[in-house]
């Protein structure tokens, strides 16, 4: 009788401590789910690795005409690579959720991609791009929601990243809708720079708190700080004149390049900070190019409204513009030797870059030598017009940059001028007082003539008024890119 | 975690391979070039991908899902956007395509 009591005893003794130790196992959870091992771990690391290198060699081949194409498939895969593995990532859940807004995001971004006309491409760059900052600043709101400790640092990283994140998001949506013509102004109020440094100086502050108070910062304070940066993001581009919104998507796009690599470091993905990092300085340096080629300092872009300095007091204009019928220029056209011909944003908005071409290889086949030339900012950022010339067919080794065509200019016998305006008036070398003096143009009014085709007299993109249209040599042929170009094939045909 | 000064060799080397990677690229390219690096940027489809299957909250969740479709967005529209442009670009000996 007592040997079962003393038994009953011990056993439930063991139970009791068998159930404390349930508990104990119950209530333990693992501090840092990101270091829990794992052997899926390193392969997971092996795909990761490869597709950063993939990355940085499809970027390389990207920067050579001939090799590019491929450069693309090789990031592609690299990234086939890596959404795949992630499937197998230790602690995840959601497999649905995560299949269908992959799902649907692909296809939404398919869709669109393959339906935009080249010359709206621009505008759906700035829009992919503020989808990828949307993306970081998603990231970095989920982190600190959990409201888990990262350590200071991770925990700044993130708010970092979101801010980033967040500015490239609601910025690039209003440069979207600038160029895709939903907003036409540059919106602008006094005191507009003091307020935009008010409300920045205000994010920096609460950001300040959310890492200050780390895994404390609750619900609201992390709320109003997205809330804030996305309202900056908006407020910074406002102002912004669309001329300068290719100076403006570029540095988006290092932003959102930075933004990734910084919840990188959050997430410990080594994938996304090599990617974020490059992308952030090759973005950067692209957006010195860019800022560069209009001679406007990227400081000036984002803190100054473009022509608002200057405006009176201009050169005196001399002479007057002289018109040119069809034909006259198509004889002109027959009896030179070699041709220049400037495209610019006009053009393309003519549709009229198939005539062009068409035109191009008639007088080819005269022997006539025809040169594209092309000035880094023209069409709605640089390299566009390549593209859009591309696209009508015409091979790459006829096209040339400013620095390499301006000393031939000379030698030219007849410049045709379609569609651009600003990027050929010899104001920016001459007239201290105009707002584009100092940005290198095309010297086109070197050549010995020049003809300006035109939708009718007025100024371009800038409000400028173009000294080459009253120069001597300078005749002017009006009318729609597409018809005009089309008359002068028929012109030159019949010859 | 990757830490300190680990992490910030590896930023530093990835700025300066970006950097060098781009600076001889002519402008013809310049465009696509964007547009390419824009999709590269898209890895952050993976991070987006982490951050929703780990999300517990539906508070996250919801945040986790948008930011899953906005990355989609990024890497799959920055690809067929690039391949587009490219896919034009031919020189004069190349015509036939």
């Amino acid at each position: 009788m007592s040997n079962t009591t003393t038994l009953e005893q011990a056993l439930s003794q063991h139970k009791s401590s068998l159930q404390q130790l349930e508990q104990v196992a119950a209530s333990y959870t693992p501090k840092e789910t990101m270091v829990a091992p794992s052997a899926l771990m390193p392969v997971i690391e092996v795909f990761y690795f490869a597709a950063a290198i993939l990355f940085i060699l499809g970027l390389k081949r990207m920067s050579s005409p001939v090799t590019a194409r491929g450069g693309i498939v090789w990031a592609g895969i690299g990234m086939v690579l890596a959404t795949l593995i992630t499937f197998l990532h230790p602690h995840t859940g959601n497999y649905l959720l995560i299949t269908v807004a992959i799902a649907l995001g692909s296809v939404i971004a398919w869709v669109s991609a393959k339906r935009v006309a080249m010359t709206d491409m621009p505008q759906m760059i700035a829009l992919y791009n503020g989808m990828g900052g949307g993306a970081a600043a998603a990231i970095a709101a989920v982190e600190l929601f959990k409201g888990s400790s990262h350590g200071a640092t991770a925990q700044a990283l993130a708010v970092v990243g979101g801010l980033i994140g967040c500015v490239s998001f609601s910025g690039s949506g209003v440069a979207f809708a600038k160029l895709q013509g939903w907003m036409n102004k540059a919106f602008t109020f006094p005191k507009q720079q003091w307020l935009n440094l008010a409300l920045f100086v205000i994010t920096l502050i609460v950001g300040g708190a959310v890492i200050f108070k780390g895994a404390a910062a609750g619900l609201t304070l992390v709320t109003v700080f997205f809330v804030l940066a996305l309202v900056f993001g908006i407020l910074m581009t406002l102002p912004i004149g669309g001329a300068d919104m290719p100076v403006v998507i570029s540095l988006f796009n290092a932003l959102t390049g930075l933004a990734v690599a910084f919840e990188g470091f959050v997430l410990n993905n080594a994938a996304m900070i090599i990617a974020g990092t490059v992308v952030g300085a090759s973005g950067t340096l692209l957006t010195q190019l860019m800022a560069k080629a209009m001679n406007r300092p990227i400081s000036n872009v984002l803190f100054k409204s473009f022509g608002k300095a200057s405006g009176e007091a201009s050169e005196e204009i001399t002479g007057s513009m002289k018109e040119m019928s069809a034909n006259d220029v198509a004889s002109m056209l027959s009896i030179s030797s070699q041709v220049v011909i400037v495209p610019g944003y006009g053009m393309a908005v003519a549709q009229a870059q198939h005539k062009v071409w068409e035109l191009t290889k008639l007088l080819n086949e005269r022997d006539i030598e025809v040169k594209f030339a092309i000035h880094p900012v023209a069409g709605r950022m640089p390299g566009h017009m390549n593209v859009l010339l591309a696209e009508a067919g015409v091979p790459y080794d006829i096209i040339f940059d400013l620095d390499e065509i301006n000393e031939e200019f000379p030698q030219a016998d007849v410049v045709l001028v379609i569609g651009a305006n600003d990027v050929v008036n010899p104001a920016a070398r001459t007239d201290k007082n105009s707002p584009i003096y100092g940005m290198p143009i095309l010297n086109v009014d070197k050549a010995k003539n020049v003809v300006v085709i035109k939708r009718g007299q007025g100024t371009g993109f800038s409000g400028v008024e173009n000294l080459l249209f009253y120069a001597e040599n300078t005749h002017m042929l009006y009318g729609s890119g597409q018809a005009v170009v089309a008359e002068l094939i028929q012109s030159v045909k019949s010859m | 975690m990757i830490e300190g000064f680990v992490a910030l060799y590896i930023f530093m080397l990835a700025a300066f391979t970006g950097y060098e990677v781009i600076s001889r690229v002519p402008v013809i390219l310049h465009t696509p070039l964007m547009s390419g690096s824009n999709f590269v940027h898209g890895i952050v489809l993976v991070g987006a991908m982490v951050a929703l299957g780990q999300a517990d909250t539906t508070l996250s969740q919801v945040i986790g899902f948008i930011g899953v479709v906005l990355a989609a967005g990024n890497a799959v529209g920055g690809y067929v956007a690039t391949e587009r442009m490219l896919d034009m670009f031919k020189s004069r000996k190349g015509d036939q395509k």
